[in-house]
């Protein structure tokens, strides 16, 4: 078994006195997609910022083995890469230069190379590459995010609530590009509220509620367990 | 007397050559407010060095910023140190010691060996700038740096410090007395009623080319894309690795660069003494304000309406020349903030 390209255990986050996260442990191999599931406010969104180094915790985070650069900037050029919830484009800059900005830490021969792959993965941006990002429709301002993130070339994509605010169309397309992406080798963890359709879509999964792990395991099984049925996937079964 | 033609076009002539210095330091608080959130306050110390800078290397003397230029390169060099007790790194120190150390002695030993050589005006241009600009680096290590993250408020008092601590140094290192630089270029020509002096027409010319450049800077390469994209999405430009130390100290620097120049094009038709760049800073910060801090053209714009509205001030209310045009700020003050209330309302 080839040893895991993410640990994190025992990770606290605490926001001012309150802490929010309360020592959580997750593993993750190379090209895998692992997803954490729960229900607003759990801590998903946050334990992925605590990974990318926009907020500080405690515990260990080991990436590749050694423990994670301290600072965001070190975390990217060492091949992470968060794709947030609010996406943080650059809004009055245009497709193109968001997604050369994606490429920032790279060679200019590679971003080169990197953005013919991400336009011809993303036909829809490459038509609107003199575009400002500001005026795209949501699921074009996702797969933008998502193309921006590529740029860098990561080994580990961080993604937040992809779906989130778009039509379910977009939805199934948006995930079914990220299935695509573990082709090209990239590691991904998804944070989803859409709990089955990101099980479905995964090799492992995390069940988080009120800052814990609450159960883990292949994400088959959980798909088909009962009690987690019934809270996290009745809805939408 | 009353306005008339030949008046009024020499005004206008005043009005245009001062907007246009006014304009370059316009667009550099706005640069440095966009990308760092900070309010270059003392931008008007730059632009006072820079003018006394030249004004000396006329004169064949070794001015007194290499030496101040020296002095901030050892308080950054300490300031790393200590920021690194914890883990010091072979080579991350010696690029400190090149940068912070080696930089700023090069640059003392050259204009030492430069200065009584009685060089042509446009290389003692060119060290005026080589010995500002490295200065922004400097004062953005010490001062802004360990703030990266602090309130807009925190950063204004921050600037407050600095431009005090550096109108201090200032008197020190060029005493009390005003200098005056010889213009770059002694020429003039007349068109129509009108004197044209070579250096309001290099003034004129400077300040297209240098926004011209800021243009190609901002629109063409990656290092500018990262810098506006700071001043768009700062929380995005960190997740692809655009670091805020780099965009800082580049804005800094871009900003003593420019105002080295304002001072450069300054110095010459007009007497600078160590305190005068303030006042010529705050006019900047006026455009910068009509330009609501945020817009590169209408800043330039306004900045030359400024020039003018001071220029014609001065003829008819010599007196409150200066009330005239700080009052410009207030009517646009109102303005925004009645934009600011809408916009909390929606």
């Amino acid at each position: 078994m080839s040893r895991n390209l993410l640990e994190l255990t025992d990770i606290h986050v605490s926001y001012g006195r309150a802490e929010v996260l309360h020592g959580i442990s997750l593993a993750m191999r190379p090209g895998s997609i692992v997803t954490v599931i729960g229900a607003n406010g759990a801590g998903k969104t946050t334990l992925l910022n605590a990974v990318m180094g926009v907020i500080p915790s405690t515990g260990a985070i080991l990436y590749d083995g050694a423990p994670v650069p301290r600072s965001v900037e070190a975390r990217v050029a060492a091949g992470l890469c968060l794709v947030p919830e609010k996406r943080e484009l650059f809004s009055s800059m245009t497709v193109e230069d968001n997604i050369e900005l994606g490429g920032f830490l790279r060679r200019a021969s590679e971003r080169g190379e990197t953005r013919e792959e991400v336009y011809t993965r993303f036909p829809r941006l490459a038509e609107r590459r003199k575009q400002l990002a500001g005026t795209l429709s949501g699921g074009e301002r996702q797969m933008l995010a998502l193309a921006r993130a590529l740029m860098s070339r990561p080994r580990l994509l961080l993604l937040d609530e992809p779906s989130l605010g778009l039509a379910p169309k977009i939805v199934v397309d948006i995930l079914n590009i990220v299935s695509e992406l573990r082709k090209t080798g990239v590691a991904i963890l998804l944070v989803e509220q859409n709990a089955r359709a990101a099980l479905e879509i995964a090799d492992e999964g995390y069940l988080v509620e009120l800052g814990e792990v609450r159960r883990s395991g292949p994400a088959a099984e959980l798909a088909v367990d009962p009690a987690l049925m019934e809270s996290y996937l009745g809805a939408h079964s | 007397m009353h306005l008339d033609a030949t008046i009024a076009t020499f005004l206008i002539q005043d009005g245009l050559t001062n907007g246009a210095v006014y304009a370059l330091l316009g667009l550099a608080i706005v640069l440095v407010f966009s990308v760092t959130r900070v309010i270059f306050i003392p931008q008007g110390e730059f632009v006072a060095y820079g003018a006394l800078t030249l004004a000396t290397l006329d004169t064949g003397n070794v001015p007194g910023t290499p030496k101040l230029l020296l002095c901030f390169g050892v308080a950054a060099f300490l300031l790393d140190l200590w920021s690194w007790r914890r883990d010091l790194k072979v080579d991350a120190l010696l690029r400190n010691i090149a940068l912070n150390l080696g930089l700023p002695l090069l640059i003392y030993g050259a204009v030492l060996y430069l200065a009584p050589l009685q060089l042509p005006s446009v290389v003692r241009v060119l060290i005026t700038v080589s010995i500002i600009a490295p200065m922004g680096l400097y004062v953005y290590r010490i001062a802004y740096r360990p703030l990266a993250d602090a309130s807009v408020l925190v950063l204004l008092i921050t600037s407050v410090g600095v431009h005090l601590a550096m109108l201090g140094l200032g008197l020190i290192f060029f005493g009390p007395e005003g200098l005056r630089a010889a213009p770059l270029h002694d020429g003039s020509f007349t068109m129509g009623p009108l004197l044209v002096t070579a250096q309001s027409v290099l003034i004129y010319l400077m300040t297209i080319l240098i926004m011209i450049a800021l243009y190609f800077f901002f629109e063409k390469t990656l290092l500018g894309k990262a810098l506006r994209a700071t001043a768009v999405n700062r929380l995005g430009a960190r997740l692809v690795g655009v670091r805020t130390q780099l965009t800082g100290v580049t804005a800094f620097v871009l900003a003593a660069t420019i105002a080295a120049l304002s001072g450069v094009l300054m110095g010459p038709i007009t007497t600078i003494y160590y305190d005068t760049g303030f006042l010529i800073g705050l006019k900047g910060f006026v455009a910068a304000i009509l330009g609501g801090m945020g817009s590169f053209p209408v800043t330039a714009i306004a900045a030359i309406g400024v020039g003018m509205v001071e220029s014609f001030a001065s003829f008819f209310a010599s007196n409150y020349k200066e009330i005239i045009v700080f009052g410009l700020i207030v009517p646009v003050l109102i303005w925004l903030s009645i934009g600011a209330i809408h916009h909390e309302e929606e």
